[in-house]
């Protein structure tokens, strides 16, 4: 073994994340030039159907992102372990950011396809419902300095995400909505061909890119948690030297 | 606007902000990594 294969990295990244990293991006590339250059247009959605292979692999990743953190969320209460928590926290910050694509992707898809970026419909609402949830379960993060207390609170909240994911998925189909129904997740597929196995490569890439962002943001975290409580006996080490003995 | 804008504009978010995030993550990390002893950072 090598003094550089010993040594520690300097930054969140080790052999694997970094193997991951290049199929990413290896990935990525292929995705953009099947959904770009490869696919054709749609009959009814014209060049805007090229938005489906960003804005479905985008929510199904915010969606696993999120059952991460339910995954976390219970293992911390039951084990009430730091690592289950950092799980938790770190694929709730990275689903927020996916879910607040699946937004804003969502509404410039509406745009050329409804007429307008917004409606107040029950799959648009639902959404947003779930991406303030997850905003506020970062607030919630930082309401304690306790990991104890900042874990039990943010794993509440983290166990409200998961029921919100069924009621947004369910809701094209409880009520009625100008949102379309699921184009993958039924009998009969809506796209076929070269367009769906763009989409489902797609999918697999977000999959993977959460991957590489949780691991990293976990990582991350931990090296913050190390730090504060350093800074932590440091403190109480010089209060003690400024008491008399 | 075109429906190729409406295309480049929901990629290109989706880019940028993806991007950005991963680079701050990779940033801190190497920040933070050196206020914490080799032994508490060595990954899986």
């Amino acid at each position: 073994m090598t003094a550089e294969t010993t040594a520690a990295p300097t930054g969140t990244s080790s052999r694997g994340s970094r193997l991951l990293g290049v199929v990413t991006l290896a990935g990525l590339a292929l995705v953009v030039v099947l959904a770009f250059v490869a696919t054709a247009a749609d009959t009814d959605m014209g060049e805007s159907v090229r938005l489906i292979y960003v804005h479905v692999p985008v929510v199904t990743a915010a969606y696993l992102g999120i059952l991460a953190t339910t995954v976390g969320s219970i293992m911390f209460l039951w084990k009430r372990s730091e690592w289950w928590d950092l799980v938790a926290a770190s694929s709730a910050e990275v689903s927020a950011v996916f879910m607040g694509l699946t937004l804003v992707v969502g509404m410039i898809w509406g745009k050329p396809t409804w007429g307008v970026y917004w409606v107040w419909d029950a799959r648009l609402t639902s959404t947003l419902v779930l991406f303030l949830l997850l905003l506020g379960y970062q607030a919630v993060r930082r309401t304690s300095v306790d990991p104890l207390v900042r874990g039990k609170r943010s794993a509440i909240v983290g166990l409200l995400l998961l029921p919100n994911v069924v009621i947004v998925n369910r809701s094209v189909e409880w009520w009625r909505s100008l949102h379309q129904e699921p184009t993958l997740l039924r009998l009969d597929p809506t796209i076929e061909g070269l367009q769906l196995f763009t989409l489902v490569l797609a999918i697999a890439v977000a999959t993977l890119l959460l991957g590489w962002l949780v691991i990293h943001r976990f990582r991350l975290a931990w090296l913050q948690d190390q730090v504060d409580r350093r800074w932590l006996v440091d403190a109480i080490d010089e209060r003690r030297a400024e008491v008399p003995a | 606007m075109s429906d190729w804008g409406y295309v480049i504009a929901g990629w290109s978010i989706t880019a940028v902000v993806i991007g950005a995030y991963a680079v701050w993550i990779v940033l801190r990390g190497r920040t933070l990594s050196r206020r914490v002893p080799p032994e508490d950072r060595r990954w899986m």
